[in-house]
């Protein structure tokens, strides 16, 4: 479906199952990710979205199923910024510069790492930043500089743990924004979000995800409550605003819990419920 | 004064321990920077003490002393590292169990042969008596290699000690430049240890780079920083110890330990100042998440 509308299959995974000790975390995943594509992996905590990145990247070997990557293909990628060590004593440039293969004793950077650190930080709008240290940046600046480490070996795929975790709206905006402009130049994403509304509502093309795939397309078409009950194990409904799906948890009716019906099934129906039956319709 | 600097210099050991300090001093400069920003500070306390138990072996069954306790200090780096791997087991707890377990083995074996103990006690505590050219020629070399592997491989260094998982995934063969590292270590803490002392070697890893970490806020010049702080430290600290006649490795520290306290006292307030007319002209430094954001940025509805 996607292979057809957007180009040629830099990656495919067929038939994927992957194993920590005993344990499966993912199982008979197939996905293909063409050229210029740009999905979102949507699941909850422990559904298998950091192992799907990995095993997209190469770091983790299924134990059934294949990884096809096309030859030669590059792939760029950005680690939640809530892991990295904003202590660390590094400028901007030297973040970036990272990640580019050293010339046997020569540790300091060529004329030709220079540039191309240089093109890569304007191209991102951080230029002026470079000899800042990381920490004297803004939650998006941030963002930003693991983002320009990821462009600088000239990915053609960018692979994304969480771009937005733990950010405020202004700054989750300003990553979005960031993150088409790249898509429209050509470079196909694959990120992995806990955040319905705010990313994955935005995104093209999502996979809901919970050890096996529950459900992949247009947001519009997969956000049901259905698909995304399947996928986190609780009802959540879905209502549309300006023309955008968004996700809402079922409020908790307290008269029944105090009455012993605890489970999210057996609670009454909530108000916007013919919102949402009007949502699945349109959406099937 | 002149006679203060120059009277020790008559006695060849004297220059030997001079020249073995101040190089292990920066040599341990240089690598603590690494140790301490990956989280390892404990590592240096802990390889050391492993090593104790190697040259408790040396020394018991006659075999030369770097050469038996160097093996012994790598096995036990490289088991941490390994231990370390297995998630389950932080660095901490990995360090303390295997290298605590070697300098066990190394008291033991003092109870069990007399004769060693007199050439370990020098060993825990440090001493500049009979430093020879052997012990210079040593750090020398050791010091030489640790310049060409940070030089050859300063950014696979760099990389895996920022964000190792990162560099794994982007090709650093991190395993392999952990193990250099702590090959790096062990020659390091070997090439010293008769000066620092096992006791006191880890504070010469960890004081110097904290002290640079204070006044600079990059990596290539926290390198040099932390390599001279350690080397004035080690030479001061040794003429310290030839006129009070004390241990060696007790007034390196201390001497590194006051550089830290002025550092301390003297950055402390005025980066609370810098901060703070930073905040008020609008600047958003030391924020993060909420800092202003860059023009023109708009919410983007990415559906077709």
């Amino acid at each position: 479906m996607l292979v057809t509308d957007l180009g040629p299959p830099l990656l495919r995974l067929d038939g994927v199952r992957c194993r920590y000790g005993a344990q499966t975390v993912l199982d008979g995943i197939d996905l293909t990710v063409p050229a210029g594509d740009f999905t979102g992996i949507v699941g909850p905590s422990g559904s298998g979205k950091t192992t799907l990145l990995r095993t997209l990247l190469g770091a983790v070997e299924p134990v059934a199923g294949t990884v096809e990557r096309r030859d030669g293909l590059r792939i760029g990628y950005v680690p939640q910024v809530e892991t990295i060590n904003w202590s660390f004593p590094v400028t901007v440039a030297e973040v970036v510069l990272m990640a580019r293969p050293q010339r046997v004793l020569r540790p300091w950077p060529s004329a030709q790492d220079k540039a191309d650190v240089a093109h890569v930080l304007r191209r991102l709008g951080i230029l002026d930043l470079a000899d800042r240290h990381i920490r004297a940046l803004s939650g998006g600046q941030q963002q930003r500089v693991f983002i320009a480490r990821a462009l600088l070996g000239q990915p053609e795929l960018l692979i994304m743990d969480e771009p937005t975790s733990g950010v405020d709206v202004r700054t989750r905006h300003e990553i979005i924004h960031l993150l088409a402009e790249l898509n429209g130049d050509g470079l196909a994403m694959v990120l992995s979000t806990h955040d319905l509304n705010g990313i994955a509502t935005h995104l093209p093309n999502i996979v809901c995800l919970n050890r096996s795939i529950k459900g992949r397309g247009a947001p519009r078409d997969v956000l049901t409550s259905e698909v995304l009950e399947a996928t986190y194990g609780a009802p959540m409904d879905v209502l549309e605003h300006a023309g955008m799906p968004i996700v809402v948890d079922r409020p908790l009716d307290w008269a029944d819990i105090g009455r012993g019906r605890s489970t999210a099934h057996e609670l009454a129906p909530h108000p916007h419920a013919h919102l949402r039956d009007a949502t699945v319709e349109r959406g099937a | 004064m002149g006679e203060w600097l120059l009277e020790p210099l008559s006695y060849a050991f004297v220059r030997n321990a001079l020249v073995v300090c101040t190089i292990g001093g920066a040599l341990c400069g240089l690598l603590g920077v690494y140790v301490t920003l990956k989280g390892m500070s404990y590592i240096g306390h802990g390889l050391s003490h492993a090593i104790f138990g190697g040259a408790a072996v040396c020394a018991a069954v006659g075999l030369n002393f770097f050469l038996g306790a160097g093996l012994w200090g790598l096995a036990s780096g490289l088991a941490v590292a390994r231990v370390t791997r297995r998630r389950t087991i932080g660095s901490d707890a990995a360090i303390g169990v295997i290298t605590t377990a070697s300098f066990a083995f190394g008291i033991v074996l003092l109870g069990l042969f007399a004769r060693v103990k007199q050439s370990i006690e020098a060993t825990l505590f440090g001493s500049v008596l009979g430093v020879s050219t052997t012990d210079v020629l040593v750090i020398v070399g050791v010091t030489l290699a640790t310049i060409v592997v940070v030089v050859a491989f300063y950014r696979p260094l760099l990389f895996t000690t920022f964000d190792t998982e990162v560099a794994e995934l982007s090709g650093v063969r991190t395993a392999r430049i952990e193990a250099l590292l702590m090959l790096l270590l062990c020659g390091a803490i070997l090439a010293s240890m008769r000066v620092l002392g096992v006791t006191l070697i880890a504070a010469a890893l960890v004081i110097p780079p904290v002290v640079a970490r204070m006044l600079t806020s990059s990596f290539a010049t926290m390198l040099w920083l932390s390599s001279l702080i350690g080397a004035v430290g080690g030479f001061v600290g040794m003429y310290l110890s030839y006129h009070l006649d004390v241990s060696s490795g007790a007034t390196i520290v201390l001497v590194e330990f006051a550089a830290f306290v002025v550092v301390y006292a003297a950055t402390g307030p005025a980066r609370v100042r810098r901060r703070n007319r930073a905040l008020d002209r609008g600047h958003g430094a030391v924020v993060s998440g909420d800092g202003p954001a860059l023009p023109g940025e708009k919410v983007t509805n990415l559906l077709p």
